[in-house]
């Protein structure tokens, strides 16, 4: 069975139609790339298979592990394994990282039939994490994201994902705003969690981050549709020639609606 | 979104879980307030005539008084004819003597709240007066205290045990003509607690007075002094709440703390009188005036409030900062869900050099909650050197509430330090599902946020409250350090 199966699915945002009919199929131990334009709808499906209540799911079906994903509450998808790493992550003034962190791996855990961690386990964890992560011990006892760089935002998201260890990683533009060192750090840290188990989605604008994680696949989503799936070279002629080279053009703007 | 809005709104709305009746025969005198009642509430007190005269001219001033208005709430007209000013279980003895007197209802009754009253399941460490309606039922600790020589009683006994303190500072912080439920308060209170820490005791527990209405259409007006002299420290904590009933009924106390020199009162409140029900009906009207007067030098009034109950609050726990190098401090979290109002804040008035206060105000509104922070600094010509600091955040859950601030500043002299800040913020839908996409359900998350906001005020608070205080916002205990 494949991890995510994700069959003709359809969603809008108020009136307009964003996703219109995405195909797409994860096994086990893959990782997918997710390029194209702004717009497209990238982040729509990100938040579409994480459960964000602003869009609607108008058609289509989406399977984890054979289990309807569509139907689950986001927190349950997050306990069932599925992580986004957020584009743009959000602060939650007042709350600690650790304590949001506890909390979280603790709901998991209690979702898998595992025991929850204690105040010393937890730390060891998160220890271990914050290693290959090389993460600022500050960070931590800071409340979640509040006055973050953008980088250090990028960078605590993966974190995060370190400590929770998902099934299905969703990595949403994590590279943007990262510099040299830490878009390299970052992707290390990605690359130790690739497992025969786990897979990924990574979206991406440039191809620096798909020379650290080498994708599987990769696949061109233009106007709510995944109009060209090929392997990693497909994202090197992208980089060489741009969106318009693949014959693929902002509808809107080619239409002269924009 | 609208998922998570209603989780939101509905957080603070968990069943009031204080709203049982007790079932106990209780002895209350007719309706209306005239000066018969009053004589009536003072012979069944066996209080002195100077305590009765006190309490006429109190009544007099009242007759002329008007009902404030400048609040920020509204509510219909109070019909003080209407109020039943004085409630008691009715006990085989006058007054019991010992826990073994006291009607077991009445123990039961604090069992149920959490608050037992029985020496072998006494609340390690705190002592309790349990005011029930109009009247003290149990003191405990008190002969333990009593080696020490710290007086805690209810206000009637120490009207009788100990009158010439009782004379000297009561009125002495918020005189009987001091604003309308002041002087309502004066002229009909029926009990409350007494405590006096002598000279250089520190208070070796907590003292608590646990308040509780029982009775129907009846008012509860108590009234609390402690004193401490110098060198002495207490802390002390005052909880309550009511059954749930769809008339409102009146609280209207009057607390007064005196602080001589290098003395130190901390003073906490969890209040948590019924609300109402969630379409606002019924519930309490919660008017009371407190007052803390720092008369020496180096002594330091802390008030800690966190009202999460009542249909209308209207308190502003205050300082007269008059010793030199006094301190004020107020922290409050105010929560007003479904239809409660609340205006509440503090006054920090100034008088003495180098005195300084701290102000931190939290108000969370829920449903269509209204929250209105009030307060005043004033320095006085007097107090070179004074120093404020105030900070007043909002925060909104859901978008039919609102959020009001009105601070007010006076100052008499140019070597004064002030320092204001304030903020507004609101639960947003994007940090819920952040929250939610990390496996937090909306409700964790939620309070999660709530007590993370509330956290500053929360940490003053002595152990046992924040807990109480932390399960009243809906907050989980585990790994409550953050
Ligand atoms: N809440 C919203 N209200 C209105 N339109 C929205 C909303 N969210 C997304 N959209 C629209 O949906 C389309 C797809 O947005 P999405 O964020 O998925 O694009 P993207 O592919 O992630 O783009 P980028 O590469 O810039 O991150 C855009 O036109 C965007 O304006
Ligand atoms: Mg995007």
């Amino acid at each position: 069975m494949s991890l995510l199966e994700i069959i003709d699915l359809r969603a809008k945002v108020g009136d307009r139609e964003i996703l219109k009919g995405i195909n797409l199929t994860v096994k086990h131990g893959e990782v997918h790339a997710i390029m194209g334009p702004n717009g497209s709808g990238k982040s729509t499906l990100a938040g579409v298979l994480a459960g964000r209540e602003l869009y609607e799911v108008t058609g289509g079906q989406v399977l984890l592990d054979g289990k309807d994903l569509l139907e689950m509450a986001p927190e349950d998808r997050a306990r069932e394994g599925v992580f986004l790493a957020f584009q743009y992550p959000v602060e939650i003034p007042g709350v600690s990282n650790m304590y949001f962190l506890k909390a979280a791996v603790n709901q998991i855990r209690k979702h898998r039939g595992q025991e929850e961690l204690d105040a010393m386990d937890f730390l060891n964890l998160v220890r271990e994490k914050m290693q290959i992560m090389k993460m600022d011990q500050t960070l931590l006892n800071r409340p979640v994201n509040t006055g973050f760089s953008g980088g250090e935002k990028k960078r605590n998201e993966i974190f995060q994902m370190a400590v929770l260890e998902p099934k299905l990683a969703i990595l949403d533009e994590t590279d943007s705003g990262l510099d040299i060192d830490a878009l390299r750090t970052v992707s290390g840290g990605v690359n130790a969690m690739r497992s025969p188990e786990r897979g990924m989605i990574v979206v991406t604008h440039y191809q620096r981050l798909l020379n650290e994680i080498v994708p599987d696949y990769v696949h061109v989503l233009a106007d709510g549709r995944l109009v060209k799936s090929g392997g990693k070279e497909l994202a090197l002629e992208l980089e060489a020639g741009g969106y318009a080279a693949l014959g693929i053009y902002d509808e809107e703007e080619a239409v002269g609606r924009v | 979104m609208s998922d998570s809005t209603q989780t939101i709104e509905t957080f603070a709305n968990q069943e009031y879980k204080w709203g049982f009746v007790t079932d106990i025969e209780a002895d209350a005198i007719p309706r209306g307030l005239n000066e018969d009642v009053i004589r009536l509430i003072s012979a069944k007190k066996n209080e002195p005539e100077w305590l009765l005269d006190w309490r006429l001219k109190a009544y007099r001033h009242w007759l002329d008084m008007e009902e404030p208005s400048w609040a920020n709430v509204t509510y219909p007209p109070i019909d003080y004819q209407n109020i039943i000013y004085y409630a008691a279980p009715k006990t085989k003895t006058d007054a019991p003597k010992s826990l073994e007197e006291v009607d077991p209802e009445l123990l039961k009754t604090y069992e149920k709240l959490g608050i037992p009253l029985k020496e072998q399941e006494m609340l390690a460490g705190v002592a309790v007066d349990a005011v029930f309606d109009s009247v003290s039922v149990a003191t405990t600790f008190k002969e333990k205290l009593k080696a020490q020589g710290i007086i805690f009683c209810s206000f009637s006994e120490a009207v009788q045990e100990h009158p010439e303190l009782v004379k000297k500072y009561l009125g002495s912080v918020v005189p009987a003509s001091d604003n309308f439920f002041a002087a309502l308060n004066s002229a009909v209170f029926s009990d409350g607690s007494f405590c006096y820490v002598p000279k250089g005791v520190r208070c070796p527990m907590e003292l608590s007075t646990y308040f509780r209405i029982n009775a129907k259409d009846t008012g509860q007006f108590e009234r609390t002094l402690i004193v401490a002299d110098e060198g002495a420290y207490v802390s002390y904590l005052e909880g309550c709440t009511a059954p749930m009933r769809d008339t409102n009924q009146l609280h209207a106390a009057v607390v007064e703390l005196v602080a001589l020199d290098h003395a130190q009162i901390k003073y906490s409140t969890v209040q948590n009188w019924y609300p109402g029900d969630k379409d606002g009906k019924g519930g309490i009207y919660n008017f009371v005036t407190k007052r803390g007067a720092c008369r020496g030098v180096n002594s330091k009034i802390s008030w800690t409030q966190v009202e999460t109950g009542s249909a209308i609050t209207w308190k502003y726990p205050s300082c007269l900062l008059i010793g030199e190098n006094s301190v004020g401090e107020f922290y409050s979290v105010a929560l007003t869900n479904n239809w409660q109002q609340a205006d509440t804040g503090t006054k920090m008035i100034h008088i003495g050099k180098n005195t300084t206060s701290t102000i931190v105000s939290k108000g969370i509104s829920a449903g269509h909650g209204q929250n209105t922070y009030r307060g005043g600094v004033k320095i006085l010509k007097s107090a070179t050197g004074a120093r404020n600091y105030s900070q007043c955040d909002s925060l909104l859950l859901g978008d039919k509430c609102g959020a009001h601030t009105f601070p007010y500043l006076e100052v008499r002299n140019t070597s004064a330090q002030v320092e204001h800040e304030a903020s507004t913020s609101k639960i947003g839908e994007d940090q819920i599902f952040y929250c939610r996409q990390r496996g937090i359900s909306t409700e964790d998350a939620v309070s999660m946020i709530v007590h993370g906001f509330c956290k500053e005020v929360f940490r003053e608070l002595p152990m046992e409250f924040a807990v109480e205080a932390q399960k009243l916002l809906g907050v989980s205990l585990e790994g409550s350090v953050g």
